[in-house]
């Protein structure tokens, strides 16, 4: 007898609706956009810091417009999102063995909740 | 006991008479305690001899009855009835050929397997009379999880990276070669690294998780998988910036 096995393709450009954890994938790449966005923003910031004094006040203004705050509250929130989709994972990727047992993963969580918090307190500190 | 009738859709492939796979549903009186598996046995002695599917132990152990059931990648052994509806849908594991019925191709799984070398690889031969490796209970702690794979395939079929990008060394495969480079007892890692740290072993993959939330025995295979990530990342930081240290 013959074989003639049949595959079932995936589709290549909506297979991430198929479940909902593959949409919780997507979103956690997705918003990554976000960050290259911001990333763009900060070397305009160095090119009209370049271009002296004056360019580099006219791009602090734009940055003070609806459209600047907006944007950089957009970028927060999904930077949040993005980043703590992050710390969720960490226990998997970087567990810490004591002895014969493993650290609990939220303990390594919540480390990472911490040091964020920490740092955000001193850079809003050191910005005031 | 209480008995309930559920409607069971199972997708049929009968590779000399069909062209592509259809759905075939039966009404089975089931008992509520039941699992998925019973019902396909149920199926196969009272209803149509010629429904096809792989079961051995009936205890999660053997990894034998992977199957898609509504959609999720579940061992049929281990897919309670009650946990269901009236109407449950039963497919062959996702992402790999249909052989027949609920029967899949597995030899792609199998060759993978056998590429990563999941087998104790001493650093030297030592003779019989040397006694045996010693390992501390730490040691084992290691990797202990990772020797609970029963290589089902269950996380093949709910990585949609394999289902994109078949050349995929995949979960399975993978995590039983961080497990054997985390035993103390190892010294094939160098051996492994070809295929484990290759393009298409743990780069392809993008760290979707789905392969630890749907696997049977609660091992971590996304985990293993960023974990030599990590230690290849520091392999190639050491080779091109400090040649001068030895791994």
């Amino acid at each position: 007898m013959s074989r003639k096995p049949y595959l079932r393709e995936v589709p290549k450009t909506t297979w991430f609706l198929r479940q909902p954890r593959y949409m919780r994938y997507m979103a956690r790449e997705v918003t990554c956009i976000f960050i290259f966005a911001y990333t763009f923003l900060l070397i305009c910031a160095l090119g009209s810091l370049a271009d002296g004094p004056d360019a580099f006040q006219e791009f602090l203004n734009s940055l003070r417009s609806p459209w600047g705050v907006l944007f950089n509250l957009a970028v927060l929130v999904v930077t949040a999102y993005h980043s703590l989709s992050w710390f969720v994972v960490t226990p998997q990727a970087m567990p810490i063995q004591r002895g014969e047992e493993f650290v609990p993963g939220n303990i390594i969580v919540n480390a990472h909740y911490g040091a964020w918090a920490v740092v955000s307190l001193i850079i809003l500190i050191w910005g005031m | 006991m209480s008995e309930r009738q559920i409607q069971l859709e199972v997708l049929r492939y009968n590779p000399e008479t069909d062209s592509a796979p259809r759905f075939q549903t039966y009404a089975v009186p089931c008992l509520n305690e039941w699992v998925v598996l019973d019902a396909l046995n149920y199926v196969k002695e009272n209803l149509d001899p010629t429904l096809s599917y792989r079961w051995s132990c009936h205890m999660a152990v053997c990894g034998s009855c992977g199957m898609m059931i509504n959609g999720e990648p579940k061992l049929g052994c281990k897919a309670f009835i009650h946990e269901y509806g009236d109407s449950i849908r039963v497919e062959p594991l996702a992402h790999f050929p249909i052989e027949r019925d609920l029967v899949t191709v597995v030899e792609d799984f199998i060759a993978k397997l056998a590429s990563v070398k999941p087998y104790l690889i001493p650093r030297e031969d030592q003779p019989i009379s040397a006694g045996e490796f010693k390992q501390t209970p730490a040691e084992l702690m290691k990797f202990k999880q990772y020797t609970l794979c029963i290589n089902c395939m269950l996380c093949y079929a709910a990585c949609p990276q394999y289902g994109l990008v078949p050349e995929f060394v995949g979960p399975a495969a993978l995590a039983l070669a961080h497990r054997y480079n985390q035993d103390s007892r190892d010294g094939g890692r160098d051996q492994r690294q070809e295929v484990v740290a290759s393009d298409e072993g743990v780069w392809e993959c993008s760290f979707v998780g789905a392969c630890s939330e749907v696997c049977p025995k609660h091992v971590d295979p996304a985990g293993a998988l960023q974990q030599i990530k990590v230690a290849s990342t520091i392999d190639w930081y050491k080779e091109h910036l400090m040649p001068w240290v030895k791994k």
